[in-house]
Parts: C-alpha cells; structure tokens; sequence
C-alpha cells in the first residue's frame, strides 16, 4: 500500500463521515487529474447486478470513460435532480455522449431492486444505466459514504455523498462534478473527458 | 353588516383563485404561496412539495406535519448537503415559521416529503395537501405539479428544464450556480 493510501485510509477509518467525504477532496485537491498515484486511489474491482439483472463488473465499463452517481431512489429530491441533470448533459453532448458511460449505482439495494431501478430509469435519459444488488464493495472502492438512518415511522432514508465521479476509460479519476456545479462547468469537463479518450 | 359583507367577496375571491396564489381560507394565520410538487420518475415511492410559508400574524408558528390522498405517509424534512453527503433529516418539532415572517420550501433545503406514493406525480396534475401548524392548525391547498425538471413554481417564467439554475445553497448563503433560462 503506497504512504498516501495507508493515510486516506486511515483518515477515513478513523473519523468517518465527513473524512470520507473529505478523503474524495484530499484526493481531488492534491491528486486531481493527471497525477497518476493520487488519481488511482478512487475506483477498482466490484460486482453487482444491472437493472435488467445481469451481473457486472469493472471490466463492463472497460474502454469508455464513465460518469458514476450513487444514489437511491427512495430519494425526493436531489437524486432526481442529479439524473435529470444527468440526462439534459448527455443530450448536450449530442453524438460525444456515446462515447461515454454512464451509471446510477443505489446505495440502497433493500429498496432497489433491479426492476425497480430499470423503471426508475426510464424518465431519465436511456443512456444512464443502474447498477444495484450489493453496494459495499463498489461504494469502498470509491471511497462513497452512505449510512441508513432510521426515521420514527419505522423507515428509513440514506444519507450518502452526493458527488458525480468522472472516470478515464482505465478506471482512473479524472474529476468530479460536485452537487449543483453549472452547466458551462460541467459540460467542459464531459467534453475533456471525450477528448482524452484515445481513439478506438 | 358591511364589513362581513366584505369578508364573504374575499372568501369567495380567494377560493376561487388559482392554485398558484396563496391558499387558506381568509382568517387563516398562514399564507401558503406557490405551492407546487415535482413529477416524479417512473416507480418513485417518494416525492416532495415546494411553497412559501408567509405567517401573517404576531407569533411564530411551526409547521408539524401534513397529510394528502396521494401518499400514505406525509412528513416535513431539511435536506442538506453537508461535506458532500447527502442528509434527509424529518424536523422532529417542525419548521419554524417566524412571527411575521416566511419560510420557502424548495428544491436542495426544506420540503414537505410525500411517502408511499399511490401513483406517480404527472405534470398538469393537482392533488390536495393538508397542512398542519402547531397554532394556525389545518390549512387545506391544492398542489399543482409541475415537470420533472422544475425547480420553481412553473409561474413567471422560471426555467422549467434548468435543474441547478438559480439555487441558493442554505449552509453558505451563496448562489450556486447561474439561472439558465431554457
């Protein structure tokens, strides 16, 4: 385990929540795009199911450079937000959009079922797939914070970090998009992104 | 004799104002302003409204709870972002509304969480809301709803597509972000 790692890790384990959410600035801070150590640490091997129940991995968003948003759809407001947000992106993008992916993963598999997520997804733009099933690797290996908090009607929500991560084709970070970023913004780094993405 | 008189045209007035203007009945302590609800996705169990709570009276005021057809459970949360994470918090005494003050419940800080959707909110659509304050008591509204990607009311032009347009960040007081008109 490389120092800067062990001491991510550390900061994470050790304060929770809000080093968590932390840790993702620590490294988008001071590692940011290009700096090849810093930038590895977000991302790796995980396996869940899609929503149409396929099992996928890593290797599934091989080749494409990828946006990535956890979320559940038990939330209100800001989750549909983000994939409405998601949805006019892509179709700013025009013909560029195809040559990313794009992944809504549920940090609430309880609730999102791949049926579910599929319904879900289709008042949002087709292109944003949803992964769901089993959270806790892919959430660690993205270093995303999510919590169940139980509400005293005997349900419960989820707290989680609400940032969109922005992946090179070989699963490194690029950038993020952080909540309520505008447009202008974010449409520069989506079209980085496509431009970096060496021709296939 | 007059006087009564009056207040009868402007009960009759107000009832038969549109949605959009404030509701209540004429006597009532809080004006509920540009209430309006978003579409939601397709399967969604959940949805929130939006308003202006303008308390018209010398006193504060809480809004503790409301009911609606439309869900089976209805609560009043505070969303925020804090550190980048997402917190959904119900307020436990309510949202204070101060004495002749307001309150705006809208997208990214305070809504009022419709639970147990019976069906998906559709765009043109009204369902009735009921809302409960600690000393004005029940206040019955209309609910407009307005297109997914609505962060107002729908009134005056707003961006109906805009998404982060014009949202102020509650924790910083800062605007985030420019107001797109689509």
């Amino acid at each position: 385990m490389r120092a800067r790692d062990w001491i991510l890790t550390t900061i994470c384990g050790l304060t929770g929540s809000a080093a968590a959410a932390l840790g993702v600035f620590y490294v988008v801070s001071f590692g940011g795009a290009g700096h090849g150590a810093a930038a590895a640490r977000i991302g790796g091997p995980f396996t869940v199911v899609d929503d149409t129940g396929a099992t996928v991995t890593e290797k599934t968003l091989a080749g494409k450079p990828y946006a990535m948003y956890f979320g559940y759809t038990f939330c209100p407001d800001v989750c549909p937000t983000t994939l409405l947000d998601m949805s006019r992106w892509i179709k700013k993008l025009g013909p560029d959009a195809e040559k990313l992916n794009y992944v809504f993963v549920s940090i609430d598999p309880e609730r999102d079922t791949p049926k579910l997520m599929h319904t879900y997804l289709s008042s949002f733009d087709r292109h944003i797939r949803g992964f769901t099933g089993t959270p806790e690797q892919i959430a660690k290996e993205y270093r995303v914070y999510y919590k169940k908090i139980p509400t005293d009607d005997g349900g419960y929500v989820m707290d989680h970090s609400a940032v969109i991560y922005l992946m090179s084709e070989n699963d490194r970070l690029v950038t993020v998009i952080p909540y309520q970023e505008d447009d202008a913004s974010v449409l520069a780094k989506l079209e980085n992104l496509v431009a970096a993405t060496p021709a296939s | 004799m007059r006087s009564l008189f009056k207040l009868v045209i402007f009960a009759a007035l107000i009832a038969g104002a549109p949605a959009a203007l404030a509701q209540g009945n004429e006597d009532s302590a809080i004006a509920v302003e540009q209430p309006w609800a978003r579409a939601t996705p397709a399967g969604a169990q959940t949805g929130a409204v939006y308003m202006t709570l303008n308390n018209k009276t010398s006193a504060a005021d809480r809004l503790t709870g409301a009911s609606s057809d439309v869900a089976a459970q209805v609560r009043v949360h505070e969303m925020a972002v804090v550190d980048g994470v997402m917190q959904m918090r119900q307020l436990a005494d309510g949202l204070p509304i101060p004495a002749g003050g307001s309150v705006t419940l809208k997208p990214g800080g305070y809504h009022v969480m419709l639970i147990g959707l019976k069906k998906p909110l559709a765009a043109g659509e009204t369902f009735p809301l009921t809302l409960t304050f600690a000393k004005a008591g029940n206040i019955s509204v209309t609910i407009p709803v307005q297109a997914m990607g609505a962060m107002k009311d729908g009134k005056g032009g707003v961006n109906q597509m805009g998404g982060v347009g014009g949202v102020e960040d509650k924790k910083s007081g800062r605007g985030m972000g420019k107001m797109e008109m689509k």
